[in-house]
């Protein structure tokens, strides 16, 4: 029988003194006796409203299920129908918005944990062995390219590799994963995490390629001569700067250039790694979203005095995970909440050496339904900081629509398109950042998993 | 034959060596101006490095490297026959090659092999082409017999005085215009205080100046921002607006802030490399 009523298990997190000092996951997997404690919460509700908010239609009260039987193989293979990126999906998701806000059991006894149930199988079935790549359609004879190795075209990949079709995904980095690599740091998504979920996609057939910057060497339309359709998951392009004076001062990072440096290219282990990155005393982070959050950890894990949030609302309308805003604060990340930054002061060395802000109060809500920050007249002044990291979001990428005159573009710089999900190109398709401007891991799944249905659809009627 | 293998390597002095990169796509696309990233091991930097000459029938690339930091000088021992880890490209936006008229290339140190494919570009674009190239001294002098059969006129000046002219390309520019050389248009490549005290000449001398820029750069294909610089008072990504921007609104001194960001660490960084390190080259 199942017991709603116990206690969640909210897992066990490394103790935050010992946290900050290294890159190691914070969030523990799940025992045995936790995990099934957990999936005998679940109700296994029929009309089971976590998996009708799930974007990528993991099949949630089946794959629980199993777990109670202690069947860990077939739980995987039955996330796996619809989702193949199980163990990034469970550590990275905002569970809270999707599923688990949804779950029946959450306003009275707290939601199931299914964000650390996914993790649990997909850890688990890994190390025993029992994760198998799933078997896939008799070889169509047609060739995809998907561009980018993040995690929309990941998902479009392995679909469209399940569909039988011969898939080939390019990278313009030296290494796989996108943003689950420069972007998303390894105390949330260990490294080997990524490889393996990639050795699956490879175990498919689908071959990967590094160094292939499309819209360089080759450009879409010498694809288009090669290949029956394009998935284009390019992702997210250059940072939106604040454009206020001072932003070119040294100790001014973007989100982007600092995670980058510290995840991508591991300047922490510097210098047995050759990239360096150098974090003053106090730093600030500007943002409320989960890169402010994931800059904010990078950067106490640098040694500083101390690491502040600065966010222009309050801690009710900041973006990011609830968790990682939680994670943060216990690590020492400090917050400053209704701030608008307005400047930042250097030296005469061009040196960070504070920044200036006002004071906001909040206003009307504005299109989105989050109450508008107001400047308090007089209310200046001085955070001393020598580093500013500018998290306040990015461009998709600009080099396709630069490179391929043809694509439509919105005014806001994604590449446009119909109802249909194509682009203004016949037999290309587009999903991820690249059409979003900057969204998070799952909706660029879902993007994927929904375009390679298209692409198949294209690639058997030719429409 | 494998990608990313060493074809040829030739020492042009005793820091910069010239390698020949088994590359055939890069080979096939590459444009004047524009730059691949080079990787040697795991755990190694992403450089970027200008193209200096590519071969679309033998599949190759060309570039010229000075050893400055450990990735330079680890990427300068590398042998024939070996590989660089990672090659990308062709990366930046290509130089606006048209006939301007008379043009002068003006490199300084390896500088002048960078800007030796733009000089070659604008020469079959029918330019009168004048070489202006600068070095400390004669034995940093780099690819002169090459801009002589190729420019209408090659001048050179070293800072000792130990070839060529004695003085900074700045005063072999004024020369030139003092012997009634009129020049439409200047590309500009070297270290980033000869950029900007040539550009600052040019525009006295109504000579349209363009430079190529340098900094800091990771990813280099558009994503991380660390390239930005400034511009007729505008951020700009070097990595895919430039690296050659027009140089009369160029902030250069910003440009020679933020490039000097990880001195320290490239030092450090250096010494451990060089402390570690056996040489089985036998030259060190």
């Amino acid at each position: 029988m199942p017991n709603p009523s116990a206690p969640r298990q909210n897992g066990r997190q490394l103790d935050p003194s010992v946290r900050k000092t290294n890159f190691e996951e914070v969030a523990q997997i799940f025992t045995k006796e936790e995990a099934l404690a957990e999936a005998n919460r679940c109700l296994s509700c029929k009309n089971a409203r976590c998996q009708a908010n799930c974007p990528v239609g993991v099949q949630i009260p089946a794959f629980i299920a199993l777990l109670k039987e202690g069947n860990v193989g077939e739980a995987l293979a039955k996330i796996m129908e619809t989702s193949l990126l199980p163990a990034i999906c469970g550590r990275v998701c905002p569970q809270e918005k999707h599923c688990e806000g949804n779950c029946v059991l959450r306003e009275k006894f707290g939601a199931v944990n299914i964000g650390m149930l996914e993790r649990y199988t997909a850890d688990t079935a890994r190390k025993e062995g029992l994760t198998k790549a799933p078997a896939c359609a008799k070889p169509t004879g047609k060739k995809v390219v998907c561009i980018g190795s993040g995690p929309s075209s990941i998902a479009a990949a392995a679909e469209l590799a399940r569909a039988g079709h011969e898939v080939t995904v390019l990278e313009a980095l030296h290494a796989f994963g996108g943003v689950l690599r420069y972007g998303i740091p390894s105390f949330r998504l260990p490294r080997e995490v990524i490889d393996r979920e990639i050795e699956t996609v490879k175990a498919m057939g689908v071959k990967f390629k590094t160094d292939v910057l499309v819209g360089a060497a080759q450009k879409v339309a010498d694809l288009l001569k090669q290949f029956d359709a394009i998935y284009i998951g390019s992702g997210a392009g250059l940072p939106t700067m604040l454009g206020i004076p001072g932003e070119s001062s040294v100790g001014v990072y973007s989100a982007n250039e600092f995670l980058t440096r510290v995840n991508l290219m591991q300047a922490y282990k510097f210098p047995q790694t050759d990239t360096p990155v150098h974090v003053g005393k106090r730093v600030v982070v500007l943002g409320g979203g989960n890169s402010a959050m994931d800059a904010a950890r990078c950067a106490m894990r640098l040694g500083p005095d101390s690491v502040t949030i600065a966010y222009r609302r309050s801690a009710e309308e900041m973006p990011a995970r609830a968790a990682e805003v939680e994670h943060a604060a216990q690590e020492g990340v400090q917050f400053e909440y209704l701030v608008t930054p307005k400047e930042i002061m250097q030296d005469e060395n061009g040196h960070v050496t504070g920044l200036k802000c006002t004071r906001n109060k909040l206003g009307e809500p504005d299109a989105k339904g989050r109450r508008r920050p107001i400047e308090i007249a007089g209310s200046e002044f001085i955070l001393p900081v020598d580093t500013v990291i500018v998290a306040i979001g990015q461009r998709p990428n600009p080099i396709i629509a630069k490179t391929t005159p043809e694509l439509q573009t919105t005014p806001r710089g994604v590449l446009a398109l119909d109802e249909q999900g194509k682009t203004s190109l016949p037999g290309v398709y587009a999903g991820g950042d690249i059409i979003r401007g900057g969204a998070t891991v799952l909706l660029a799944m879902k993007d994927g998993i929904e375009a390679a249905h298209r692409i198949n659809r294209y690639l058997q009627e030719g429409k | 034959m494998e990608e990313n293998t060493i074809l040829e390597k030739k020492n042009l002095n005793s820091a910069v060596v010239k390698f020949v990169i088994y590359k055939p796509l890069i080979a096939a696309s590459a444009q004047a101006g524009q730059f691949v990233i080079l990787r040697g091991r795991e755990g190694g930097e992403r450089v970027p490095v200008t193209l200096v000459d590519w071969d679309s029938t033998q599949g190759t690339i060309t570039v010229i490297i000075q050893a400055i930091g450990k990735s330079t000088t680890m990427f300068n021992a590398l042998q024939q026959g070996e590989k660089f880890l990672n090659v990308a490209g062709p990366l930046g936006t290509p130089v606006e090659i048209k006939n301007y008229g008379t043009v002068a290339v003006v490199g300084g140190g390896v500088g002048i092999a960078e800007v030796y494919p733009i000089a070659r570009a604008l020469k079959q674009a029918g330019n009168r082409v004048i070489a202006v190239l600068g070095a400390r001294t004669k034995e940093l002098l780099i690819l002169e017999k090459q801009m002589n059969e190729l420019c209408d006129k090659t001048v050179c000046a070293t800072d000792d005085g130990s070839y060529g002219m004695k003085g900074m390309v700045t005063d072999a520019i004024e020369t030139l215009h003092n012997s009634g050389e009129k020049i439409n248009a200047g590309f500009v490549i070297g270290p980033i205080p000869m950029m900007k005290f040539t550009t600052r000449l040019m525009d006295k001398l109504n000579i349209v100046p363009y430079a190529s820029l340098n900094p800091i750069m990771l990813d280099g294909t558009g994503m991380c921002g660390c390239c930005r610089v400034t511009v007729e008072g505008t951020v700009r990504f070097a990595c895919v607006e430039g690296p050659m921007f027009p140089a009369k609104t160029i902030d250069f001194d910003e440009l020679i802030r933020r490039t000097s960001e990880y001195k320290p660490q490239e030092k450090q960084s250096l010494q451990a490399y060089q402390k570690d390190h056996v040489c089985k080259c036998g030259l060190h």
